[in-house]
Order: structure tokens, then C-alpha cells, then sequence
């Protein structure tokens, strides 16, 4: 296993770090990374937050110099789709019309932001955000007084909304829930954003549905129209609400596909000789039964060193990573350690209205996850607490 | 563009040209400095970029924010009065020729 070629499909953080831990456990073999982009690898989060600001710019996205990645032997090839899988050939056909041989496969095709599903949201003023495109054009339309309606209440929306108040918006959340983050989020911590954003001046609409966007083609101006009658005048439509993994190549090369590609806890697909890591795959949960798909950093990366560790014999057990996310909006830093999702039972930790504290979330006793406003330290100790949960023997032999 | 040397505990250093405007933590993870991480890409949020500022150098850094100094309560290492996390600590032209030391671990073993 350390000279045979691998490719890796996915210039995002959970390819990239694959590569470099490839790198890292000895591979020497050839090792190419298909970058969809034109960028080198970067750092999506402050898309939402730092660049979109303006505070920061596309070289503070990088995430590792050119000169490092050529020292390792890591080949970027950028501006590039992976268009099919031939696995009796054991090589990737690409866009530019080459072919990539490999002795194995890893998919880290990342997501793509949903679309709405209604009249008129092919509009130019309605925008999604994925890409360091994607802010740069946004972040034109972002002017003092600009109004803009943001669509879903999600982490997205949430952290263009607090960047576009900074910047001098008038902005509109439209939520079809009855509060922010609703589905990953607790009532206390969900609720402490809303008060934050409300005090910052947005206005968030619960409980509204959009059934159309009504622009004239070649205006700058669209309005948002809400099931309810409502109409919303807009200069920008900024639409988060989820994404969708990117599984077509694995679908088109027959690999198992149910709301991204499914593997193993050894993040491994049918094929043994392919892999899937970051936001398209679907792994066994390894707090529970059912099966998972995170959209976050951690899980990219962590499956990154993984597939890494496990492809060159690492004595691997299957993947238990706890998941971690964060956020920042105005001055609040939230950190989310573990799953809370379906937590029956939340405990407070700290006074909200101070704007630090934490929420400790069960489910028939059993500690799910910790959400912190404000509290690092609460959050690293979650983490440990979380991790010791999972592995008791692994903790217990870490503690000698 | 300053240059900052990053010292290990077992005797060697790497020194890397970092961007004026960029952080003590960026300059490291651009390079691929063995020793440091920055897991959570520069939030202050994840502690894993732990760096040692010498006390004769501690003026020429930015100072510690008790955020930052809440996290440095958590890090894989334990802290120490000349610890810093560099994410939070940008760069300019002040800092050139600045040592920072690391930690021997930046990620508790598991």
C-alpha cells in the first residue's frame, strides 16, 4: 500500500486532509486530489462570517502554501470534475478528457446547497452560499441599507445575517419552523440567538412558507412572496436551507447511495477499493443504531486522518469521532459538542442573559451533547467526556 | 512578511516567511509546521495551535483576551504564564525574527 497511486475526488477540507495524512503515514505513491474548483483548497467557514465582511481575503483562506503541497508530492488538479468511476479499470475519467489509474478511490465530492423549489428562483438575485465565489459575488450586493432576506434559520443563514447587519443591512429571516436552528439546536440556546439577532436589529419571520420569488428578469430587485400573503421587497435573496451530498459519481459507478454514499465504519463502500469521507457519506453512528451525514469541519477532517490511518494498516478500529461544530454571530461563540438531537431532557448550565453558559442535553439519561455560548472550556471538556463515553477501555488506557 | 521561528521540544525548529496580517497560527498550518494544528481554522475555539511566547517577547504580541485565556485552561498541554494560543495572535512586521516554542502535543493521546 505505499506505492500504488491514489486519487482522492475533492479538493475540500476532508480531501485534502486526506492527502496530507496519506502523506504523513508514509504513502509515497502517486497521490492526485481532483479539485472541482479553480481554488486551491480553503477554509469554507469564514465564507459566511470573515470574507464575507470583508475583514479577510482569499489568501487567508488558503489552507496550505502551494510550496508545501508540491514538497509532498500532493498534485492538486484544479478546475477539474471527476465525470466517471470505470472500477473493473480501476481509473477515474475527468473533465479535461484524461484519466486517473488508481489502486484506490477515496469520494470526497462535498455538498451542494439546495435549491427552493418555487416559481422564479432561478433569479439572479437569489443566491446561495458554498464557494469562495458565491461570497464574493454576495458580498458586492451586501451594501449599507441593501435589503436582504435571508430563507431558512439555519447556522448559513444565521451567520450571513449577523454579517450583513454588520455591514449595514436591513435584513429578513423567513424560517418555516417556529425558532432558529431548530433541528440541531436546543430550546435555551436557539432561543439566546434569537434574542441576539432581534436585539441587532433582524427581523425573523417563524412558521412562513415562500411560494414564489417575483423579479423581472434584468432588475436588480425581487420580491419574496410568503404563503401567507406577505410580500418582501428585496435587493438580495440569500437561500440556505441544507444541502444535498454530492453522490452522482458514486451513483453513476453502481456504489450504494441513500442521501449520500453509504459505507462502513471503516468508511469504506461495497467496493473495498473505495472510500468516502466528509459531507457526501453516510457511516454507521457510533453513538447509536441508525446511520449518519455531517456537514461540518470536524467530520471532514477526522474522516480524512482516518481513511488515511486505515488505508496504510493502521491497526484501525471502525471510525467514533465525536462530532464537534461551531458558530460565531456578534459576539457570540457557540460550540457544539456531540449529536443533541433528540435530547428529552436539557440542563442549563450559567446564566443565558450573562451570554455565557451551557446546555447539557440527555436522552433517557444518557448525556447526547453540550451546547456552549461563551464557554471553550466547557465545550473541550464535553468533547473528553463525550470521547471517554464512547471508548472506555481507550480513555481508561490513556489515563495509565 | 516576518519571519517566525517554531521551536520543538525535541531540539528542532522550523522558520517560516509569514504574510504580514496573517496569524502566528496560519503561518505554522500554511507550512505545515510539525507540532501545530488548528483544528478549528483559527476561531479560538478548539485550542490545539497551544504556542509559548518567552516573557522578554510577551510586549510585542497582542494581549491575551480571557476567552482566549478560557481555552488555554483546556489545552493537551497544560498552560503555563507564557502560553498563547496563535490564532489570536496576529502578525506584523513587529515580530519578525519572533521564537515561539511548542508543546509536545496539541491533541490530548488518545
Amino acid at each position: 500500500m505505499t506505492g500504488r497511486p491514489i486519487v482522492v475526488v475533492g479538493g475540500g477540507q476532508a480531501g485534502l486532509q486526506a492527502a496530507l495524512s496519506l502523506r504523513e503515514h508514509g504513502f509515497e505513491g502517486r497521490l492526485d486530489v481532483v479539485c472541482a474548483e479553480s481554488e486551491a483548497p480553503y477554509d469554507r467557514p469564514p465564507l459566511s462570517k470573515r470574507f464575507l465582511a470583508g475583514t479577510a481575503g482569499t489568501d487567508d483562506l488558503t489552507l496550505r502554501a502551494p510550496a508545501f503541497l508540491d514538497d509532498r508530492r500532493i498534485s492538486l488538479v484544479q478546475d477539474t470534475h471527476a465525470v466517471a468511476v470505470d472500477r473493473a479499470d480501476a481509473s477515474v475519467a475527468l473533465s479535461s478528457g484524461g484519466s486517473l489509474p488508481y489502486d484506490r478511490l477515496i469520494l470526497a465530492t462535498g455538498s451542494t446547497p439546495r435549491h427552493l423549489p418555487v416559481p422564479g428562483s432561478a433569479h439572479p438575485a437569489v443566491r446561495v452560499l458554498r464557494t469562495v465565489d458565491d461570497a464574493t459575488r454576495l458580498r458586492t450586493k451586501l451594501q449599507p441599507g441593501s435589503r436582504v432576506v435571508v430563507i431558512g434559520a439555519g447556522f448559513t443563514g444565521l451567520e450571513v445575517s449577523a454579517t450583513a447587519r454588520g455591514l449595514g443591512c436591513e435584513v429578513t429571516v423567513v424560517e418555516a419552523l417556529d425558532r432558529v436552528i431548530a433541528r440541531a439546536l436546543s430550546r435555551p440556546v436557539s432561543e439566546h440567538l434569537l434574542r441576539l439577532h432581534r436585539e441587532n436589529g433582524v427581523r425573523i419571520l417563524f412558521g412562513r412558507q415562500v411560494t414564489a420569488l417575483d423579479g423581472v428578469p434584468r432588475e436588480a430587485a425581487v420580491e419574496v412572496l410568503l404563503a401567507d400573503g406577505t410580500r418582501l421587497p428585496a435587493d438580495v435573496v440569500v437561500v440556505g436551507v441544507g444541502v444535498r451530498p454530492e453522490t452522482a459519481l458514486a451513483e453513476t459507478a453502481g456504489l450504494d447511495v441513500a442521501d449520500g454514499v453509504v459505507v462502513d465504519e471503516h468508511l469504506r463502500t461495497g467496493d473495498p477499493r473505495i472510500h468516502a469521507i466528509g459531507d457526501c457519506a453516510r457511516f454507521p453512528d457510533p453513538a447509536g443504531t441508525g446511520s449518519l451525514r455531517l456537514e461540518s469541519v470536524q467530520n471532514a477532517t477526522d474522516q480524512g486522518k482516518y481513511v488515511a490511518a486505515f488505508l496504510m494498516g493502521a491497526d484501525a478500529p471502525g471510525y467514533t469521532a465525536v462530532p464537534w461544530f461551531w458558530t460565531d454571530q456578534y459576539a457570540a461563540k457557540l460550540q457544539i459538542a456531540g449529536l443533541t438531537t433528540g435530547h428529552d431532557r436539557c440542563e442549563t448550565d450559567g446564566d443565558p442573559a450573562s451570554g455565557r453558559f451551557s446546555v447539557r442535553c440527555y436522552q433517557g439519561g444518557r448525556l447526547l451533547g453540550v451546547e456552549s455560548v461563551n464557554r471553550p472550556a466547557d465545550h473541550i471538556k464535553a468533547r473528553r467526556e463525550l470521547a471517554a463515553l464512547r471508548a472506555p477501555a481507550a480513555a481508561a488506557a490513556a489515563a495509565v | 512578511m516576518a519571519k517566525i521561528t517554531y521551536s520543538r521540544t525535541d531540539g528542532t525548529s522550523d522558520t517560516v516567511d509569514v504574510p504580514v496580517g496573517s496569524t502566528v497560527m496560519r503561518g505554522a498550518v500554511l507550512n505545515g509546521v510539525r507540532g501545530v494544528v488548528g483544528e478549528c481554522g483559527g476561531a479560538g475555539q478548539c485550542g490545539t495551535c497551544h504556542v509559548f511566547v518567552d516573557a522578554g517577547d510577551a510586549d510585542r504580541v497582542t494581549p491575551l483576551h480571557p476567552l482566549e485565556s478560557e481555552v488555554l485552561d483546556t489545552t493537551a498541554v497544560p498552560r503555563r504564564p507564557t502560553s498563547r494560543l496563535g490564532c489570536q495572535i496576529p502578525v506584523g512586521e513587529e515580530l519578525d525574527s519572533l521564537e515561539v516554542k511548542l508543546p509536545d502535543y496539541q491533541l490530548p493521546p488518545v
